[in-house]
């Protein structure tokens, strides 16, 4: 079997649907390793990638006032159990452009591999950009994800992020993500991560609401169980006026594991205003009670609760 | 046939006996309503007999369907077909009206019951059991969800607070749903117009049952504010 077919093919069994890749309207990029698989460009969407020594470097540009009808899928995986990948990014809409991209990693078989992600990404004046990242690992742990990106928000740009990995081991997570945003922008920042035996959990994210009127909220929600560590900081500088920033982190601990959130929250412009929630423990027993009234297992109970807080 | 016998049970909480060799029985089929001011401990028994963490009796039996429960967690006491919408049903994230309706089974039609409780199915199924909902929403789904299990004894606490008052026929209609469906129900409320569509009604007063009979007799006396056990120290009444 190709590589490429290989790597479709866990894709598939994650729930992916192959047939992106055979539809000349969808845009993507196939990355295996350091290894170039398979690209597609449409209209208005420029790609410059290259296989470097440890992966791949990407520059992608949505140009001015071009809205991206499908998502762009980004597939990014290692197959075999060692190895590093990885991905330097370099994205930019300009003015009023939108584009949705979704991102799929898929380490099945990791024992020692090293995923490092780069990002830089530039929103124009008025663009829109979704960024989803769901991970599919496999059941050893023995996998390292460094995403870290740098976003920089235009005056009434908006910014949607969201990563999920919540299938298989996490291993090692360390996302350090931090957005500056401008007027009148938007900033949404999601993480749902489910962790097991000792993986270990650090997800950092920063927005920094430098214009009038911006807005942000990050929300993490993470659960955890037997002798894993999950560690969340949420930033938000409130430096303008009329700036709106939330955090909200909710972390569910079982067994052994441990969890810790670090909420910062940093205003410099008294017409700014910045909230914060963090709720960490078991799980609800209001909720476990009313889900055994209907009948559930304990058991079943906390696996209802967690997987709605996850997804 | 008798479906549940409360047999003398007490409960403190803190000092004080919420619930002091209280009794009562609910037959099979049977809607009885329980009446009495705030904090004279109907929430308290309605946790008692669905068996909540931290609610055991201190004396006394609850016998269901012929078998004592007193030492039965939730879900065995659900598994034997006891359940209950509480007085502020909780919420939950990311989990959505239909996926709530059908938990326990896959196999109901969810959209029948979001009907039954006033909703309609259309705008109410792919909505999310969380923060979103206003608090009468919230209250009817839970009504919904506890209908669709087809319990032998619903536990109602205060299923009509919070729900606007030109719906309270949406609640009737609920309640006389469980009977067709031969369950039968413990009513907690405060509303005369809820009471007497009741088969039986009982007062509870400074722990105790302080009469028991017609929902109409028994409302009447009710409003009355007779008492036949209390001190009138302890009596909530005033
Ligand atoms: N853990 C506790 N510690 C001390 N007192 C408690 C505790 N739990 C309940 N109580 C008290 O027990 C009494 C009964 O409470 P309960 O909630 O059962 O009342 P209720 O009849 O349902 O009232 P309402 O009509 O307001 O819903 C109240 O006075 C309450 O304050
Ligand atoms: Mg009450």
């Amino acid at each position: 079997m190709s590589e490429l077919n290989a790597l479709m093919k866990v894709f598939g069994e994650a729930g992916g649907d192959k047939a992106i890749l055979e539809n000349n309207e969808i845009a993507h990029l196939v990355a295996s390793g350091h290894k170039l698989l398979s690209m597609n460009s449409v209209a208005g969407f420029e790609v410059d990638a290259k296989e470097t020594r440890t992966g791949i470097s990407a520059k992608v540009t949505v140009k001015e006032g071009i809205k991206i009808k499908n998502p762009v899928h980004l597939c990014f995986g290692v197959l075999h159990k060692k190895g590093t990948q990885k991905i330097k990014m370099d994205v930019r809409l300009e003015k009023n452009a939108s584009a949705h991209f979704i991102a799929h990693c898929i380490f099945p078989n990791a024992e020692k591999v090293r995923h490092i992600m780069d990002a830089v990404v530039e929103i124009g004046e008025g663009a829109e950009m979704r960024y989803s990242e769901t991970h599919y690992h496999g059941l050893y742990g023995g996998i390292e994800v460094v995403p870290k990106a740098v976003v920089r928000i235009a005056n009434n740009g908006r910014y949607f992020a969201d990563f999920t990995l919540t299938t298989g081991r996490v291993g090692t997570l360390d996302i350090d993500y931090s957005v500056e945003a401008g007027e009148n922008a938007v900033t949404e920042l999601t993480a749902r991560v489910f962790g097991h035996a000792n993986d270990d959990i650090k997800i950092k994210e920063r927005v920094a609401l430098k214009g009038k009127n911006s807005r942000s909220i990050i929300k993490s929600r993470v659960a955890i169980e037997d002798d894993a560590h999950a560690e969340v900081t949420g930033i938000t500088e409130g430096n303008a006026e009329g700036a709106r920033g939330h955090v909200d982190c909710m972390e569910i601990v079982k067994d052994r594991a441990v969890a810790k959130a670090v909420p910062i929250v940093n205003v410099t412009n008294p017409l700014a205003k910045v909230t914060h929630e963090a709720a960490i423990g078991s799980v609800d027993k209001r909720q476990m009670e009313t889900l055994m009234a209907h009948g559930l297992t304990p058991e079943e109970a906390v696996d209802v609760i967690v997987k709605g807080i996850l997804k | 046939m008798l479906l549940i016998e409360i047999k003398g049970i007490t409960f403190q909480a803190g000092d004080k006996n919420i619930l002091d060799d209280f009794s009562m029985t609910i037959e099979n089929s049977e809607v009885h309503a329980l009446l009495g001011t705030n904090g004279t401990g109907k929430s308290t028994l309605a946790y008692l007999v669905m068996g909540c963490e931290g609610y055991r009796p201190t004396a006394g039996e609850i016998v269901f369907d012929g078998k004592m429960i007193n030492d039965l967690k939730i879900h065995e006491r659900a598994s034997l077909g006891i359940t209950m919408a509480w007085q502020e049903p909780v919420r939950f994230e990311g989990i959505s009206v239909r996926d709530y309706l059908t938990l326990n089974n896959k196999d109901i039609n969810p959209a029948h019951y979001i009907e039954m409780v006033g909703l309609h199915s259309e705008l109410y199924l792919h909505r999310m059991v969380d923060k979103s909902l206003s608090g009468g929403e919230r209250k009817r789904i839970e009504l919904a969800s506890i209908l669709a299990l087809h319990p032998k004894l619903a536990i109602l606490d205060e299923p009509d607070s919070g729900i606007d008052m030109l719906s309270t026929q949406d609640i009737v209609n609920v309640i006389n749903a469980f009977k067709e469906h031969g369950s039968s129900v413990l009513l907690i409320t405060h509303r005369e117009e809820i009471v007497i569509i009741a088969d039986k009604a009982s007062q509870i007063c400074n722990g105790k049952v302080v009469c028991s009979g017609s929902p109409a007799k028994v409302a009447e006396y009710y409003k009355s504010r007779k008492c036949l056990v209390c001190s009138g120290e302890v009596c909530a009444y005033v």
